[in-house]
């Protein structure tokens, strides 16, 4: 193999290759995560009202904004939901959670969180988003949503929207390596390391 | 027990294929010599079995384990996407640490071993490191110099491609070098940092092509070199030696075969190698003229010690008693900081090699007054990583909160961390060694290692320098140290955990002290070599694997002379 056969191979989406086919390979179940979004996914853990929140969550944790869509488009939901599926400990961490989540928006609101109205459901999040409004009172939620945040990120940065949205453009080839020197001057003025 | 015994007398056994092995079964297939090899691991196809280029999106679990696994911190060592293959613990195969001991052991169980997915850190020895007696009065002398190996540092580095430039710095020897890759960004402001601090900052020797070599092409800069390079452009034992000696028609390969003794006669020599076939339990033994072991340091002495007859009742090779003994690992310390001054940086792609493209080697030999003996070297890490499971956690635990703030606090820190890995010499001590648990063993019988490991304060006083070394360097950089660091020194890594283990079978030229030869042959048992990181006298500041490629092509050499002499 010549690097020129490892490049020609490596122009996205690295398919069609022979990289293309090894990448392929271990993507046999690829999730077309940003299809599957749109609504046609079954839970296979949660129950519909308890999936329903957690799409709203991950929705308000990496909500869509001008240049790049939510955590709930990017099929942050649906990781969850398959991981937790796998992992009794994983499932009573977000069955739990989801639960104390509807309950307490039910004691103070009336509703649970997805019929609660949007200033509702954020001012629930400013309390249990910091760890500072640790309560006992607060202590499953704030604990909850520590869970929730890390793995709606998790699962939102690793999905190609997430990709995007963060900039990353690597994982291709080049001939050479050389960054831009923009990118040092940049750094180098600002560091004071001239 | 019906023991499978092979009538064949093969010239050489060779058991184990990292570094060590596989650059023996390279040297000797080449020189003619037929090798028969061992290994307690399976074959790999790296086409089917590395996961380079495969994005995170691509698997339904984003390599966070079927069971979501590395959230509870039993995923993988080094990752889903890593080519670990093994890691701190392996089913069935126990290993156990004394009280008032913490040890590590890492063990991947492939062709290829270690090789497969290490750091590729190519660093000559320095002469003193070969006579750390005689340069500061502590630990032993090797037998041999710096000019004995140099020629065979000379040999690996042309065969294996290391990239490099030459400094002509005594602490970092010059060797026979690829262009270096060009620096990153961060690297920039370190290596700015550190000539204001008057710390040397050079190009990064690491076994990774950058120009065609031998049929592998040059890199490919995608910086996934943990996950197994399918081009062979990085070194691996499996690829660059052991595949293209398949091909010579000398090399026979036995995988998922554990050793578990040596057969020895009544005239001291190996006759034969015990190993259990993995796959049915069974117990073979072939026959041979010599064997090299190279099974890893600790894994190497523990079959030595275990391979017990009524005239070496402390295990083959040991009348001298150092088998297990002096056991080391490098020192390790880690700090991180966020520099502002990489915040809002035209994005680009820096994936470039897997690891570092500048890096610090040890300056202050000649300080006087520095509070310990031995050096270290510094590794730096950062950049704009593949994000993967767990990128943003530090982030998410800062910044907490949700929403447009949260994402950009993610996005503004992104590539902003840069980390600086200490790596330090220990001295040989009394405290730490390995020696067999006889209450534990193996699911095929073989009784198991126990750990002994104690830091000298030497090591301790060393990595204290290395906090406030890499303190001064990122302030200078206008960076702010996270975590618990920022506070103060956090403490030495635990041993084992850098996996630079060695020195349990070590050479020397009386065999009332050493159980191996200045070419790696045991005192005792002439066609007996040891071809790993067993046979080294010290763990200087530079990482093993180099060394343990020019050794055992040195030992490798001197066995095939002495097979064709007739000697052996």
């Amino acid at each position: 193999m010549t690097r020129r056969d490892v490049l020609a191979g490596m122009s996205a989406p690295l398919l069609g290759s022979a990289f293309g086919a090894q990448a392929a390979q271990h993507a046999h179940n690829v999730v077309a995560g940003e299809k599957k979004a749109s609504g046609v996914y079954k839970p296979k853990l949660f129950t519909p009202g308890e999936y329903a929140a957690l799409r709203r969550l991950a929705e308000l944790i990496i909500p869509a904004d001008e240049t790049s869509k939510s955590a709930a488009d990017a099929g942050a939901p649906e990781f969850i939901d398959l991981l937790a599926s796998n992992n009794p400990e994983l499932a009573a961490i977000y069955t739990g959670g989801l639960g104390w989540l509807d309950r307490e928006m039910v004691k103070r609101h009336g509703q649970p969180f997805v019929k609660a109205t949007p200033e509702q459901q954020t001012a629930m999040l400013d309390l249990i988003a910091y760890s500072r409004n640790i309560t006992a009172e607060l202590a499953p939620g704030i604990v909850f949503f520590d869970w929730a945040r890390k793995m709606v990120v998790d699962g939102y940065y690793t999905s190609p929207i997430g990709v995007r949205a963060i900039g990353y453009m690597g994982n291709r080839g080049m001939a050479v390596f050389q960054v831009p020197e923009a990118a040092i001057t940049y750094a180098v003025k600002k560091s004071g390391l001239e | 027990m019906q023991v499978k015994r092979s009538t064949t007398v093969h010239d050489v056994v060779v058991i184990g294929s990292g570094a060590g092995g596989g650059t023996v079964v390279k040297v000797l297939t080449d020189l003619g010599v037929n090798v028969l090899l061992l290994e307690a691991g399976g074959m790999i196809n790296p086409a089917r079995d590395f996961r380079e280029h495969v994005w995170p999106h691509q698997v339904l679990h984003r390599g966070a384990g079927e069971h979501g696994e590395s959230y509870f911190g039993r995923g993988p060592a080094f990752g889903y996407f890593g080519a670990g293959f093994g890691g701190w613990e392996l089913d069935g195969e126990p290993y156990t640490v004394a009280r008032g001991s913490e040890f590590q052991w890492f063990r991947s169980r492939v062709i290829g071993g270690r090789t497969l997915h290490y750091g590729r850190i190519s660093l000559r020895f320095s002469d003193y490191d070969f006579k750390p007696h005689s340069f500061d009065g502590l630990g032993t002398d090797w037998p041999i110099s710096y000019q004995d190996v140099a020629p065979y540092y000379d040999k690996a580095e042309a065969f294996i491609g290391i990239t490099g430039t030459r400094e002509g710095l005594r602490t970092a020897p010059d060797g026979i070098f690829q262009p270096p890759a060009a620096p990153r960004v961060h690297e920039v402001l370190v290596r700015r940092a550190c000539d204001r601090l008057r710390i040397p900052c050079i190009p990064s020797r690491l076994a990774v092509l950058t120009k065609a070599l031998n049929g592998r092409p040059a890199c490919h800069y995608c910086g996934q070199c943990g996950r197994g390079c399918i081009p062979a452009s990085n070194y691996s034992s499996a690829q660059v030696q052991i595949f293209p000696a398949m091909k010579s028609g000398r090399l026979q390969i036995v995988t998922n075969a554990m050793a578990r003794e040596l057969i020895t006669a009544d005239n001291g020599r190996v006759t034969a190698v015990s190993y259990v076939d993995k796959t049915t339990r069974a117990e073979k033994q072939v026959r041979c003229r010599s064997v090299v072991v190279a099974a890893s340091a600790c894994e190497t002495a523990r079959l030595l010690l275990n391979s017990k007859g009524p005239r070496h009742p402390n295990g083959l090779a040991n009348s001298s008693g150092v088998v297990g003994r002096y056991l080391t690992d490098n020192s390790g310390y880690h700090l991180a900081a966020r520099i502002p001054a990489l915040e809002g940086m035209p994005r680009h792609d820096n994936d470039g090699i897997g690891g570092m493209h500048m890096y610090i080697p040890w300056w202050l030999l000649d300080d006087k007054k520095k509070d310990f003996p031995r050096g270290y070297h510094v590794e730096i890490g950062g950049g704009y990583g593949m994000p993967g499971i767990g990128s943003f956690h530090g982030t998410c635990a800062r910044h907490e909160g949700y929403g447009a703030r949260l994402k950009k606090a993610i996005y503004d820190e992104y590539g902003c961390t840069v980390h600086l890995h200490g790596r330090g010499e220990m001295i040989p001590n009394d405290k730490s060694y390995m020696e067999i648990d006889s209450r534990v063993v193996d699911r095929w019988g073989i009784p198991a290692a126990r750990f002994n490991f104690a830091w000298n304060d030497y090591e301790i006083r060393q990595t204290q320098h290395m906090h406030r070394t890499f303190t001064d360097i990122f302030e200078t950089m206008g960076g702010r140290v996270l975590g618990a660091g920022a506070k103060g020194w956090t403490g030495i890594s635990v041993g084992g955990t850098i996996i630079h283990e060695l020195g349990t079978v070590r050479m020397g030229n009386d065999p009332r002290s050493s159980a191996l030869n200045k070419y790696c042959q045991a005192h005792d048992v002439k066609n007996l070599f040891v071809a790993d990181a067993a046979p080294f006298l010290t763990n200087p500041d530079k990482n093993p694997t180099l060394t343990i490629c020019a050794l055992a092509w040195r030992t490798a050499e001197y066995l095939a002379e002495q097979l064709r002499k007739g000697d052996i």
